[in-house]
């Protein structure tokens, strides 16, 4: 494929803490994206292992903007882009199911689950026609091939067979905190899905914007829902920089793990309170008392805990200027009827319709519409900039400002 | 000449027609205040995509269980969400009553939810299925409870307005 030559325009600041609005806007930088990210040196989030509970489970889904199946055999994981080599139409036409064989409906070219070619009718010919010429052998075809590996119940894949492995790619900054929501076999409780006209990058940086939280979000504030003390942590990998998470932890354990407490500060409107705090009802399931996790592996999934909703969110790209956005919602295979009836009940927090997590979407749509008209200005992310205590702030841009110093080098832009 | 000697069922769908009518009025008329008034206080509401339904995955885009979650669902919408400005427009269609009783009717119907936002252009918002248990109160016709299963999965934007 051709390397088109980076756009000379492009001017990033210092540091990371300027980002020209180009890259959310324009199709060759997203092409090269695609080349570079998601079919480069990246491993994207594929499935839970709870999405595949039994052998010859497959999901339909996609890296970047490529169509890729995953399927679970008894050998293991496979994925496989979702193209028939012989005409190039996609060969699994369902989202989700379960099937020892796949077949192309176009010329019934026929597949096992890991992608191999098994059958090409009339290879041979019929009667006096030839069929495929002699020396072409099935087993020397295949659909292409993914590398897969899993971590903690969550599959990944990626184009570059030579990259480093799954964990190496996490880091050890990141899997502890990976380990702490994934620490037991889960269960798929379904997934929302939510489609924004604005570029994949926006949200990605959203769940690193900690700045935003409590400012562009205002359910706590309007309910005066006043959270307890929490110390923050806003860390990122050391490795590439791309990946992050941000965390609010209680410091001391001196209640009884409700995170909230009945208020009496002053707010706009004493007035307004929630009239059934059950969505608030949480209960502790880790050693530390976090309400909110939020984690972002580069480039495809956020990691997320935020009461006792857990949640792979997966970004799929579809354009320059459109993502979708699909929520897997997801509980432990020991979780007791009512923390089960907890989880469903606090999907109402997230996911599109979420108390606190609908603007979003908003946010990312109202920046790809301003900016789209004058790409050449740039962002400006200089909080906390000089703080040394930034990785223990949620207004501080650092992590940011580090996504964009390591996607400069990842793009070589 | 119409057939004035209408049976129990056809009295009822009358009285539906003016139900959803109203309902649809409630919410394209941003009367959202109201909103919970045509619910029982225990009844739950609930919007589920197909693709969960069908599959027995029981996560929702949006539920309540009680008369009061509604009421905070329209209190948040007033007073902390941020979301595109925009009028919902309901159409309602092909409503069918699955059972009757004397106090108690269960229904589906077709819906389809025309959004128009500050740009001034009309999009196909979502359309589904709607599965109504409504009641005869001293107080009117009430939902007791209604799921809705719908198809258009990806959610334009977000959601915010219930419907």
């Amino acid at each position: 494929m051709n390397m088109m030559t980076p756009n000379a325009s492009l001017v990033f600041g210092d540091d990371g803490t300027a980002t020209p609005y180009q890259v959310y806007t324009d199709q060759e930088i997203y092409e090269r994206e695609q080349e570079r990210i998601y079919r480069g040196k990246t491993w994207s989030f594929l499935a839970l292992e709870a999405e595949l509970p039994k052998e010859h489970d497959f999901k339909s889904t996609f890296i970047g903007d490529t169509p890729v199946v995953v399927t679970r055999t008894p050998g293991g994981y496979h994925a496989w882009v979702n193209r028939c080599i012989h005409k190039g139409a996609a060969v699994c036409r369902e989202h989700r199911g379960n099937a020892r064989k796949f077949q192309c409906v176009y010329h019934q070219w026929l597949y096992a689950p890991n992608g191999d070619l098994k059958g090409v009718p009339f290879q041979k010919g019929a009667g006096q026609t030839k069929g495929m010429p002699e020396d072409f052998d099935k087993k020397e075809h295949s659909l292409p091939k993914l590398r897969v590996e899993t971590y903690k119940g969550l599959i990944f894949a990626t184009f570059d067979h030579g990259m480093e492995s799954l964990e190496e790619y996490l880091g050890p900054q990141m899997r502890p905190y990976i380990d702490r929501i994934m620490c037991k076999p889960t269960t798929y409780l379904g997934c929302l899905r939510q489609y924004a006209k604005s570029n994949w990058k926006l949200y990605f940086e959203n769940v690193k914007d900690g700045y935003h939280a409590s400012l562009l979000h205002l359910f706590h504030n309007t309910f005066n829902i006043l959270r307890v003390s929490m110390s923050v942590r806003s860390i990122t990998d050391e490795r590439q920089g791309m990946h992050s998470v941000i965390m609010t932890v209680k410091d001391n354990d001196d209640d009884d793990g409700s995170d909230y407490k009945k208020n009496n500060v002053a707010s706009f409107d004493e007035n307004v309170r929630l009239k059934d705090p059950e969505i608030l009802r949480m209960r502790q399931e880790y050693d530390e008392l976090s309400t909110n996790h939020i984690q972002g592996i580069f480039p495809s999934l956020v990691l997320q805990q935020i009461h006792n909703t857990l949640v792979c969110r997966q970004i799929l790209p579809k354009g320059p200027g459109e993502f979708e956005l699909i929520f897997h919602f997801f509980g432990y295979e020991d979780d007791d009827e009512e923390l089960r009836e907890m989880r469903l009940t606090q999907a109402n927090l997230v996911g599109p319709a979420g108390y606190v997590s609908m603007e979003d979407t908003e946010a990312t749509e109202l920046v790809q519409t301003a900016i789209e008209p004058d790409a050449k200005e740039k962002s400006m992310l200089l909080m906390g900039q000089n703080d040394p205590l930034h990785g223990q702030s949620l207004t501080s841009e650092h992590i940011l400002r580090s996504f964009w110093k390591g996607y400069q080098k990842i793009m070589e832009l | 000449m119409f057939d004035t000697d209408l049976s129990a069922k056809q009295r009822a769908r009358l009285a539906l027609e003016d139900f959803f009518a109203d309902y649809v009025a409630c919410l394209d008329e941003d009367r959202l205040e109201e909103w919970p008034g045509f619910f029982t206080e225990d009844a739950t509401y609930s919007l589920f995509p197909r693709e969960n339904y069908d599959s027995g995955f029981p996560i929702a885009l949006f539920s309540c269980t009680n008369n009061r979650q509604l009421q905070d669902r329209i209190t948040s919408h007033r007073k902390a969400n941020i979301f595109p400005f925009h009028w919902n427009r309901h159409i309602i269609s092909s409503l069918r009553i699955t059972a009757l009783e004397n106090d108690k009717v269960e229904t589906t119907s077709n819906y389809a939810i025309f959004q128009t936002r500050q740009d001034g252009e009309s999009k196909l918002f979502q359309v589904g299925q709607a599965r109504d248990e409504i009641v005869a109160t001293s107080d009117g016709l009430k939902f007791k409870s209604r799921t809705i299963i719908y198809d258009t999965s990806r959610v334009q934007t977000l959601f915010v307005t219930p419907i």
